[in-house]
């Protein structure tokens, strides 16, 4: 928290948030209060909240981040559950789901010890989800139901908790300066987002796939996108990368950001729901804000780690400090 | 200081809210479909402060008298009206006396017409104690109450309950029972009035 590149980020952070809620009080004493302008203060609202958690997240130093995207990941986990239409028989993998195996996840990630990180959900999870499903004995639509909830937590828990993870991404040059890439990350995606939404409502004429989501077109997409990527080189100074290498990394993120926006709006309309939930007032649930990171978030991290990172195999082994905890008892 | 704690932790928990909220001070009778043990606590946590401080829920006391912890949640947490669900004791306990009682001293009541928790989530027939006290009461709003998804978050023979959405949809008080209204008909459109509230707002109907 204490870097000053990472403190110039979140004041521009502030100043752009400034600015949207200026241009939102001008905008609405012209037009008057409308349905548009009600719902543009209320998103720009709930950024000014979304940045101030993540700020407070990042004060409180590594423990405090992985908190709040544990938190995140139950929250969307939980939308994208309640949303499936799942039976009585699914309530004990459920039980397992919250209880165990995703606070499990989160340990593994905050210890870190990447290799069950990496590991716990696709494989452990994946095993034990069908089998307490097969114990609770109920068969009626069972492959269904059970890749639902496994889809639920790859998607919700496994993808998204890349996001903290790129603190511990050992980065030659770059160590003790992660939080900032973490940053870049998401401000990037969120900005893509908010530029396409922008452009596509100034400009958007043909849908990309209007029966998923009419609201994505061509036009917002490209606009938005190379918008998205102009900034993100502009903030080539808080990343490892050169000028040129933040560009693709910023059209990585804009790409796989906008493609994970449009599967999760499939999965969505798939469930017969407009929006994801109504925890954020103005943009809907909790992963209607966070869609458009669970594809781009690992796809980024491995990108980074394999162009970028050493040492990585290293952390696959069990921590040293639980090594030596475990000693006395001959391990 | 419990009972503010645990509404928090269970709106927090259920993610329950009340999304519509009645103001009239006087007591009232919520009436709601049941689903799970934690659907009483669920209104009573949706309610505001100062109304959930004089909300009783009307509950079985074979249930709740069981176990230190039950005598303690229903007895001076809740301050639940117990009810014997045998009917062997129904008249020398006078049920229906223990509820006016309540709704004398200005208390309002939490009650499930339907008597048992539905299996699958469907709201079941009424049965007759809500028209009686109606009859007896016929100035005291009936508001109709739909909890939704509560048989998903703790169903009827599991004791975890698991963090999914859930939510409590108040409605607007039932019109006053009419002098000589069949209790079939009454039963039946206050059945109606919470299946109205039930129009899926928050988990989208399937098939």
């Amino acid at each position: 928290m204490n870097d000053p590149g990472l403190l110039c980020l979140l004041g521009g952070v502030i100043a752009l948030l400034t600015a949207a809620t200026l241009v939102g009080a001008l905008l609405t004493r012209k037009h008057g209060r409308t349905q548009t302008m009600v719902n543009l203060r209320q998103r720009v609202n709930a950024w000014w909240w979304m940045t101030g958690v993540l700020c407070i997240s990042l004060a409180l130093g590594r423990s405090g981040l992985f908190g709040l995207w544990a938190l995140l990941s139950f929250l969307a986990l939980r939308e994208f559950l309640t949303l499936s239409p799942l039976v009585k028989g699914d309530h004990r993998t459920l039980a397992l789901v919250f209880f165990v195996i995703l606070p499990v996840h989160w340990i593994f990630a905050w210890l870190p010890w990447y290799g069950m990180f990496l590991i716990w959900i696709p494989v452990y999870a994946f095993v034990i989800i069908p089998v307490r499903g097969a114990l609770a004995g109920d068969t009626d639509r069972f492959l269904e139901r059970t890749a639902r909830i496994q889809w639920g937590v790859l998607t919700c828990v496994y993808f998204l908790s890349y996001l903290p993870m790129l603190l511990y991404l050992p980065i030659p040059g770059y160590e003790g300066q992660n939080a900032k890439l973490l940053c870049f990350v998401v401000l990037v995606t969120q900005l893509s987002d908010v530029f396409q939404y922008i452009f596509g409502k100034l400009f958007g004429k043909h849908p990309i796939a209007p029966k998923v989501s009419p609201s994505k077109t061509r036009e917002g997409f490209l606009f938005g996108g190379t918008a998205a990527v102009a900034l993100g080189t502009g903030l080539w100074w808080a990343t490892p990368f050169t000028p040129g290498q933040a560009a693709l990394m910023s059209a990585l993120l804009v790409v796989a950001g906008f493609l994970g926006g449009l599967v999760m709006s499939a999965v969505k309309r798939s469930l017969g729901a407009k929006d994801w939930g109504r925890g954020i007032p103005g943009h809907g649930g909790v992963l209607d804000r966070l869609d458009s990171l669970l594809f781009s978030v690992p796809l980024f991290f491995h990108a980074t780690g394999f162009a970028f990172g050493t040492r990585l195999a290293v952390s696959l082994e069990l921590p040293e400090w639980i090594r030596q905890w475990l000693t006395p008892w001959q391990w | 200081m419990t009972g503010t704690l645990l509404a928090f932790v269970v709106r927090l928990a259920t993610g329950v809210r009340m999304t519509h909220e009645a103001e009239d001070p006087s007591p009232r009778v919520y009436f709601s479909n049941h689903s799970s043990h934690l659907d009483a606590l669920v209104i009573w946590a949706a309610l505001p402060g100062d109304v959930r401080a004089r909300t009783r829920p009307v509950a079985a006391a074979e249930y709740w008298t069981r176990g230190p912890l039950r005598r303690w949640l229903s007895g001076r947490v809740f301050h639940a009206v117990l009810i014997p669900r045998d009917p062997a004791h129904m008249k020398s306990a006078d049920p229906l006396g223990s509820m006016l009682a309540a709704l004398d001293a200005g208390s309002n009541l939490i009650v499930f017409p339907e008597g048992t928790r539905s299996e699958t989530g469907e709201i079941g027939l009424f049965k007759p104690g809500l028209y009686h006290l109606a009859q007896r009461h016929p100035a005291v709003p009936l508001v109709p109450v739909y909890l939704e998804n509560l048989n998903r978050i703790l169903p009827k023979g599991e004791h975890l309950p698991v963090p999914l959405i859930g939510q409590a949809v108040f409605g607007a008080p039932l019109p006053q029972i009419t002098e000589h209204e069949p209790k079939a008909d009454f039963l039946k459109r206050a059945r109606q009035a919470v299946i109205r509230l039930a129009s899926g707002n928050l988990v989208p109907s399937h098939e």
